[in-house]
């Protein structure tokens, strides 16, 4: 194998997202949390639970869970790090703007490390894959934003 | 184009002769997408449990169909509409013949799901008794065990389950003890998409017919590899999908034995499957025509008619030899890779899917960097949920071959597997 890095390194299999794959931060749940969400692509089975706590207008803390693949784990440990300590709004805000760099050909402007997930967008099977912890994140804030929503016990 | 000679070899003085030899690079000429380039690697197809690449001889059947015969079936009275009426009834006795069946009992439909639902609704649910008990499996594709789930509901009909050994075979003494009790259907696998088994499907037919009980068969990952036969087997039910024999997408098979489809209600209703309409009520066709409502799918009959005979030229005991020394070699180079095989290593009873896992790195991972270099394999649960949650695994890889598998295509997974390695183990990369 020569040495150096292959095109799919490049592209899609970056030192940074797999740095987060194999040592994923704020991994685990908050017990207990203001919101829990759990989301799943049921055609690869991933899933993603996520906890939150919201106080005074800002995501005072944030950890997931679950199983997946390397993009949706490094996905969601990268955006759990982005969040931490943001206001609902702005957390929102960057939600969006991900999404948009994912599904619409936005640019990676302003979204720091989560640029390194851009060339996912070129793979349209594993789009989803990166998207999914966002998908959960957007449907927290917009149950637990502001308010308190207390769920049940950790889903499995 | 090859036609059914591609199988023959060439002595030295330039005669075509039969001998043993099976000559895989004249079979992959018969493929035209096996010549497709992946970015810049050629095409390694190891996804042919997911469906089967389709040979020139079933492409051109199709299109000529279309070109020359097209025509509505069994309405009117002109040349074409015979002409279409005599391909698809043709078809339906050269795939009766394909795996040794009374053509009366041959059913198309879309797919083997659909046929596997057909049963569970006009045999299962509109025949048995509540507290009647299906016995299904736990290696049985989704396909296989919803439309049971549904008819079980609706019907209060009891659903029990046959277990695994170790290495992912059958556990027969459960089999056998549960077709003790009182049972209505076996509904089985006869080869796992997933870990590859063989079922023993003659042995759990006669357990089955036993306690009374009749057994449903889904040969979608048999019949394109192996003579299977109806009658030797004696089941009652048995359900493949065209697409994976090489066949066109679109076309399923259910062969049931006649007197029970006699018995059995409709399925769907409409044109084709009437005898008299009445505006309160209607009277049926006699069975197989009614299981078959509306416009066939006739091209995709005609297609999988020239699947069977193209695969009978070559000779299914000869495609089966093939794929178990390909398949051996598989298991060798996963072996080399140092990866985790999920189901059976033994060559006997296994067919050509091998399912595997690599420690943490996930199997849609795998995909994706084999695909780089241009090896198609599949990721995912392969619609076996509870099969996975059985094996302690979310979801596996897997690889699987066909007639036109080459040792080359394997060497090549290896290598491209050795580069997810590279790639995701840490300490590995640089």
């Amino acid at each position: 194998m020569a040495a150096g890095t292959s095109p799919v390194e490049d592209e899609l299999y970056r030192e940074i997202i797999l740095d987060h794959w194999r040592n994923p931060r704020r991994r685990g749940h908050l017990e207990p949390a203001d919101v829990t969400v759990e989301g799943n692509n049921p055609l690869c089975g991933d899933e993603v639970l996520l906890t939150m706590n919201v106080r005074d207008g800002s995501v005072e803390e944030i950890a997931f869970d679950g199983h997946g693949c390397s993009i949706s784990r490094a996905s969601a440990s990268m955006m759990c790090d982005e969040v931490a300590g943001r206001s609902v709004g702005d957390a929102a805000e960057l939600g969006r703007r991900f999404k948009a760099m994912m599904l619409e050909g936005g640019g990676a402007e302003d979204l720091g490390d989560l640029e390194a997930l851009q060339g996912v967008a070129r793979i349209p099977l594993r789009i989803k894959c990166a998207v999914l912890p966002w998908n959960a994140l957007l449907e927290g804030l917009e149950r637990g934003g502001g308010a308190v929503t207390t769920e049940e016990g950790p889903l499995s | 184009m090859s036609g059914t000679l591609s199988v023959t070899s060439r002595t030295a003085r330039g005669e075509v002769a039969l001998t043993p030899f099976f000559d895989v690079e004249a079979i992959r000429a018969d493929f035209p997408i096996l010549q497709r380039q992946i970015g810049d690697r050629p095409l390694v197809y190891l996804d042919s449990a997911a469906t089967s690449q389709k040979p020139v001889q079933v492409l051109d059947a199709v299109e000529r169909y279309y070109r020359e015969s097209n025509s509505n079936v069994h309405r009117g009275a002109h040349t074409l509409g015979s002409e279409a009426t005599e391909l698809f009834e043709g078809a339906r006795r050269r795939v009766a013949a394909f795996i040794d069946a009374d053509p009366r009992g041959l059913v198309f439909t879309r797919n083997a799901t659909e046929s596997l639902n057909l049963v569970a609704s006009s045999y299962a649910r509109e025949l048995l008794q509540p507290g009647d008990r299906i016995v299904l499996t736990l290696m049985e594709h989704h396909s296989n065990l919803v439309p049971w789930q549904l008819a079980a509901e609706r019907a209060g009909l009891d659903l029990a389950f046959i277990g695994l050994t170790a290495e992912g075979r059958l556990d027969m003494e459960v089999a056998e003890r549960l077709l003790q009790e009182p049972t209505k259907l076996l509904a089985v696998v006869h080869q796992s998409n997933v870990l590859g088994t063989v079922n023993p499907i003659r042995e759990l037919a006669a357990l089955a017919h036993r306690c009374g009980a009749l057994i449903a068969v889904d040969a979608c990952q048999s019949v394109p590899h192996m003579p299977v036969s109806v009658r030797e087997l004696d089941v009652d039910f048995l359900a493949f999908s065209g697409h994976k024999a090489c066949g066109p997408m679109g076309g399923g098979v259910l062969w049931a034995r006649p007197e029970l489809l006699d018995r059995m209600p409709p399925f769907l209703g409409g044109g084709s499957m009437i005898q008299r309409v009445e505006l309160e009520r209607s009277t049926w066709a006699e069975v197989p025509n009614k299981f078959e409502a509306g416009t066939p799918d006739v091209a995709s009959a005609h297609g999988l008619a020239a699947a069977c005979d193209y695969l009978d030229a070559i000779g299914r005991e000869r495609i089966h030899a093939h794929e178990q020394a390909i398949t051996g070699h598989l298991i060798e180079m996963l072996d080399e890779v140092g990866v985790d095989i999920q189901g059976p290593r033994e060559m006997a009873e296994r067919g050509g899917a091998v399912s595997f896992t690599m420690g943490e790195i996930h199997p849609h991972d795998i995909a994706t960097i084999v695909d780089r270099e241009g090896v198609a394999i599949r990721a995912g649960h392969h619609c076996c949920q509870p099969l996975m949650r059985h094996l302690g695994t979310p979801s596996t890889a897997r690889a699987s071959v066909y007639l036109y598998t080459t040792h080359a295509e394997i060497d090549a997974l290896a290598a491209a597997l050795h580069e997810v390695r590279r790639i995701m183990d840490p300490g590995t990369r640089r």
